[in-house]
């Protein structure tokens, strides 16, 4: 497989969210407008790239019996710096994303990246497979973020389109997991035709 | 009457999985049968619950003052990790038969968000030890009760025509949508 590919399999064929269904809770909690996912999926996309080049440069000194928790640690330290400055630099996006900035470290899609890719290749792949599938992540968050937006709130990246009220349900809880499932529904459809 | 007004919101109000969007991966993961989404549910009551009091000790006598409050995530899901194993190795031991319908969920749990999003929702919330075990103990229920009605949906569902492309993972979510919608009905509650 050659870079390029290593690159693009996040956005399409192994999305985290719509092809392996990884990061959830993240994907539904924090997607009530574009830029809410696009912060948290660039945020995600941080630690994964970070946590995957360090894996991947450790992946030889890290004994096997205690890699996983060494991979938490390594995560967790690349989730607290993300808190800390997002705290101090986005002080309203921090609080908008709330305690899913902290629930990036049990993010399935971080760890499961160290454990299948970071912890066999080289860290210039590593930092591409980061790369992708951040981006990946992101995008998909961006997308349903956009669509909840547009349907709940009649704007997108809070640029008012529709003047009065809009189908306010797409922006409360119900809203995140109806979009979500038809987006899937969609999606799996098309990939079949 | 605090303590009622506490239950009360974090079991129907804020539901963990339906308002707050936290435990998602099991509450897909583990719905498809009845019994064992009961059993993820014990286990997830006995852990969560267990984990907030370590959790809230440590971050109170050790974490604040040392003033390392920082280092919350970290020592957070190292503890969380260090715990289920102990859970599951002293289980194993003592009682058998409690391992053998819990045991199989346990690993899960360390990767449930739900379990570090309430240690951190404790603090953040500063609530006092009783309440925060109160308020534990009430949203594990509610993650449960959550579980057990979903499944008991789905495994009606399995019987249902879906359309081809809603199989699966999309009708899931639309029902848990409903579900949702159904909980905010209790919003005017409390």
């Amino acid at each position: 497989m050659n870079q390029m590919q290593n690159f693009t399999k996040g956005f399409i064929s192994n999305n985290p969210v719509f092809a392996l269904l990884l990061g959830m809770c993240p994907t539904l909690g924090v997607t009530t407008s574009a830029i809410n996912g696009l912060g948290m999926g660039l945020a995600t996309t941080f630690v994964l790239v970070a946590a995957n080049v360090v894996i991947s440069m450790l992946k030889n000194i890290i004994p096997d019996k205690v890699r996983i928790p060494s991979f938490i640690v390594v995560i967790a330290s690349f989730v607290t710096i993300v808190d800390l400055v997002m705290a101090g630099y986005a002080p309203a996006l921090h609080e908008q994303l709330g305690l899913f900035i902290p629930l990036i470290v049990v993010n399935c899609i971080v760890l499961g990246r160290a454990e299948a890719f970071a912890s066999r290749n080289n860290v210039f792949s590593s930092f591409i497979d980061g790369l992708g599938m951040g981006f990946g992540f992101a995008f998909a968050l961006t997308l349903l973020g956009g669509i909840r937006e547009i349907l709940g709130s009649g704007a997108i990246f809070g640029f008012k389109f529709i003047q009065g009220d809009a189908i306010l349900v797409f922006v409360l809880a119900p809203g995140a997991f109806i979009a979500l499932g038809y987006l899937i529904a969609l999606i799996n459809k098309m990939r079949k035709a | 009457m605090e303590y009622i007004i506490i239950i009360i919101s974090a079991i129907f109000v804020n539901n963990i999985v339906f308002a707050q969007f936290l435990g998602i991966c099991p509450f897909l993961g583990v719905s498809n049968k009845l019994s064992t989404s009961v059993g993820m549910g014990g286990a997830v009551i006995f852990v969560m619950t267990l984990a907030t009091i370590v959790t809230y000790l440590i971050y109170q006598f050790v974490l604040i003052p040392l003033g390392l409050g920082f280092l919350q995530t970290i020592s957070y899901i190292l503890v969380i990790a260090a715990l289920v194993q102990m859970v599951e190795i002293i289980l194993k031991k003592v009682s058998p038969s409690m391992y053998q319908a819990l045991g199989i969920f346990l690993p899960l749990i360390t990767t449930n968000c739900a379990v570090l999003g309430v240690a951190i929702l404790v603090i953040q919330k500063n609530l006092n030890l009783l309440e925060s075990v109160v308020f534990t103990v009430a949203t594990s229920v509610g993650f449960t009760l959550a579980l057990v009605i979903f499944a008991g949906i789905r495994e009606h569902m399995e019987l249902m025509g879906v359309p081809k492309g809603m199989r699966g993972i999309p009708i899931a979510l639309v029902v848990a949508g409903l579900l949702s919608l159904a909980f905010m009905g209790f919003a005017g509650l409390v």
